[in-house]
């Protein structure tokens, strides 16, 4: 990959514009550059103004930050989205099935399909959960699905995010941007809504109550507060819901339930949207140092007194070690071949495949197998000699942290740039929700983009941006 | 509600009032030290005990100079009670409540947060003070504007109003106790221009000096002005006013939870005390007696809002 290559345009092909992009394309060519200019300047001081920031770890001053806004959208045919969509619905009933398996009869490991010493060793398996089944068998009430996209049909999933993925409230604010700035836009061009999502998870999360609630299920949503990066998106999620936002100080056990300090008294919750990690969920259980959880909680759970969701112990499925399995754990649980490809992954803590790694350690992206929002990964092509050296080191002293990908040509969609549109570098994170009655996966999802020119990390914390994402109607 | 949710809704209407009886208390401070150099030296002095950060500004500061207060008062942040400090805790309880609030509020007290950090960024020279401080007025008018036009009448609102008047009664006492000394009927001192500077300043500090001219035509003199402060119900920032504003948010309250809070009796006992008042008596009584006990009654409410309405616990 040292040698210059060409990435799939999402919008422009050799022939011409694709087909998805024709109609935006005609009306971008009667636009004005100055007048985007000026949108694009007042989309910011909109995000700013209504304080959709996020929080940065570790910069005290100016902790408040925005991500990036490209008013360019993303465009996907209804054709491609309904192969993705079925991709993702597979994936998602795999994994539940999957973590159930795990937590109760273990039926993989004993195909010999997965070593079992994948999961025993695995930091993120809850001994709580086993032999437990969590209300309706749901363990991934929220699923956010990372898909990159190589060639006109190539897909492949990067992760599963099966914990608590998070970016939601961009992809509902970015929609909402896109109309109050270009109204025209939709009026010539029919796209499919996002914007049913929070009533949709409501109803999801309000089916996945436990069997024992009577009446309408009450849910709230948990957040560590006020200073965590995604608090912005905590409190949109509860007011978009009409459900109450808690922390963990508003809440204690009563009565053998959950319930929430009101200003009349305690309120039993039925259903928990928790954006605390499990670490710090419950500290008679847990980290016994948290001040974010709710002592008890993990009892009152295990009692079939409130669904948590996403349940504990997801983080099993999304490891990424586990990742390098996903074809055969879809195949396990659906009988049916993955609809979705994976990325060819390397485990390092394979003797031969070590070697093989550090061979062409500038060829490959190396990630924690536990890392999350681009921490702790190499970019191979990226990285200059020392850098690669110093991350050689590290690999060698704990080969089983790591797995390689070799770097993906992901594709580009055009951002809008003073001088016009210029090609970055595009990823895609649907959000499915689940629950007993079913998956709803919302049309689109969020698209991460590179601004840098030539760079492949789209993590916000990292100099990423955003676009809204577009599912045409057919 | 939740009890966290009604706790930062009062204290975020707590601070934000905060920060603009500190705009008025400056703008009335520097308008003596402009018009009469002697006497801005106790004139600053008296703002600052007004604005009840004396040790505060005593552990960093010797003498009441007009740029050392001014600094302290709007952007200190070892002051709690700084313009600075407020708005950020005004907005910090925003962000926590964000679910209780119309898009109007949170958007006004987030650009109020923006545009303040922004204006107080630097110490602020003496050419600039006014558009400041109006700055600082402006931003207040825009939040309340907002509540007023957009929010349910229901107890998220209460629990706004009842920090808005909770604090605001706090400031007016203080602003009368520390002054208490110039509103008393004591003849050698009417009509002297000592008198007169006194008055103009308790007026300014609560944007009265023009209201209280229409309220009571020529009775300039200093029970006219004590009996606006304490007893008129007519005037926004008197004791009265706030202490009626209380009770009233609290029946609300109490009509919605179908329980009488404690807070609610207190209120009462203490509206009790300023009706049917006239301000000869008081001055019987003690003024300074008299709105000691004031500030405290006040305190002791706040406090046991926070218990009947479970702000913390």
């Amino acid at each position: 990959m040292n040698t210059p290559q060409s990435y799939f345009s999402e919008m422009q092909s050799d022939t011409g514009v694709r087909s998805p992009y024709a109609a935006y394309d005609t009306w971008f060519a009667g636009q004005d550059n100055k007048r985007l200019t000026k949108k694009s300047a007042e989309a910011e001081a909109f995000f700013r103004r209504t304080g959709i920031t996020f929080n940065v770890y570790g910069q005290s001053d100016a902790e408040e930050r925005l991500i990036p806004f490209d008013l360019v959208p993303r465009i996907v045919s209804s054709g491609e989205w309904s192969k993705l969509s079925k991709g993702i619905d597979q994936r998602v009933h795999a994994i539940n099935a999957f973590l159930h398996d795990i937590y109760n009869r273990q039926e993989i490991l004993r195909a010999g399909i997965i070593p079992t010493g994948l999961i025993a060793q695995n930091d993120a398996l809850l001994p709580q959960m086993m032999d437990f089944s969590p209300p309706g068998d749901v363990y991934t009430h929220i699923v956010g699905t990372d898909i990159v996209r190589t060639a006109e049909s190539d897909f492949f999933v990067l992760e599963d995010n099966a914990r608590t993925p998070s970016g939601v409230s961009y992809m509902l604010e970015n929609r909402e941007t896109m109309l109050q700035m270009f109204p025209e836009l939709f009026s010539n061009i029919k796209v499919q809504p996002v914007s049913d999502y929070p009533k949709n998870l409501r109803r999801s999360l309000e089916a996945s109550a436990p069997a024992s609630c009577e009446g309408r299920p009450c849910v709230a949503v948990l957040t560590p507060g006020i200073h965590n990066s995604a608090y912005y998106e905590h409190s949109f999620l509860a007011d978009q819901m009409g459900v109450e936002l808690v922390e963990g100080h508003d809440l204690r056990v009563v009565d053998g339930h959950i319930a929430m300090r009101t200003t009349r008294g305690y309120k039993v919750i039925d259903v928990l949207y928790r954006r605390v990690d499990d670490e710090y969920l419950d500290p008679l259980t847990f980290n016994p140092n948290s001040m974010l959880g709710v002592p008890g909680i993990m009892d009152v759970y295990r009692a079939g007194n409130i669904t948590i969701a996403n349940a504990p112990g997801t983080g099993v499925a999304d490891d990424k070690a586990i990742y390098s399995y996903m074809p055969e754990i879809v195949e396990f649980y659906t009988g049916e071949r993955a609809i979705l490809k994976n990325v060819e992954t390397h485990r390092c803590s394979e003797p031969q495949t070590l070697k093989y790694v550090l061979d062409n350690l500038a060829d490959l992206v190396v990630k924690e197998v536990h890392g999350s929002g681009g921490y702790g990964m190499l970019v191979g092509p990226a990285a200059n000699k020392r850098e690669l050296a110093e991350f050689a080191l590290k690999l060698k002293a704990n080969p089983a942290n790591y797995i390689a990908q070799p770097t993906l040509a992901l594709s580009t969609v055009p951002i809008f740039t003073k001088k016009g549109l210029a090609p970055r570098h595009v990823d895609l994170r649907p959000f499915a929700l689940v629950s007993p009655k079913g998956v709803n996966i919302t049309p689109g999802g969020l698209t991460r983009v590179a601004l840098k020119e030539g760079s492949l990390v789209v993590n916000s914390s990292q100099g990423g941006g955003t676009k809204d994402t577009w599912v045409l109607e057919d | 509600m939740l009890g966290k949710t009604a706790g930062g809704l009062y204290w975020m209407f707590r601070f934000l009032e905060r920060a603009e009886n500190s705009a008025r208390l400056i703008e009335a401070g520097f308008r003596i030290a402009l018009t009469r150099s002697t006497d801005a030296e106790a004139e600053w002095k008296s703002v600052i005990v007004t604005s009840a950060s004396q040790s505060a500004y005593d552990a960093q500061h010797t003498g009441y100079n007009s740029a050392q207060v001014v600094d302290f008062l709007l952007r200190e942040p070892g002051n709690p009670s700084s313009v600075l400090s407020v708005i950020k805790s005004a907005r910090d309880n925003a962000r926590l409540v964000r679910t209780a609030l119309t898009t109007e509020v949170w958007v006004a007290v987030n650009e109020t947060w923006m545009q303040l950090t922004q204006v107080l960024k630097d110490p602020i020279p003496e050419t600039e003070l006014p558009a400041v401080l109006a700055t600082i007025r402006q931003h207040s008018a825009l939040v309340r504007g907002a509540l007023h036009g957009t929010m349910l009448r229901n107890d998220i609102y209460d629990f706004c109003r009842l920090g808005t008047f909770v604090e605001r009664m706090d400031s007016t006492a203080r602003i009368i106790d520390v002054k208490y000394f110039s509103l008393l009927p004591s003849p050698s001192f009417v009509g002297s221009r000592l008198d007169n500077v006194q008055w103009e300043t308790i007026l300014r500090s609560v944007s009265a000096h023009r209201s209280f001219r229409w309220a009571v035509e020529d009775d300039f003199t200093a029970p006219a002005i004590a009996d606006f402060l304490i007893l008129d119900r007519r005037m926004p920032r008197s004791l009265s006013f706030c202490a009626s504003q209380i009770l009233a948010n609290l029946e609300y309250l109490s009509e919605d939870c179908g329980k009488r809070a404690i807070s609610h009796d207190m209120a009462e006992a203490l509206l009790q005390r300023l009706k049917d008042r006239d301000i000869t008596s008081i001055f019987e009584e003690g003024l300074h007696e008299f709105v000691a006990n004031i500030i405290r009654d006040t305190a002791q409410i706040g406090q046991q809002i926070e218990l009947d309405y479970r702000f913390l616990s």
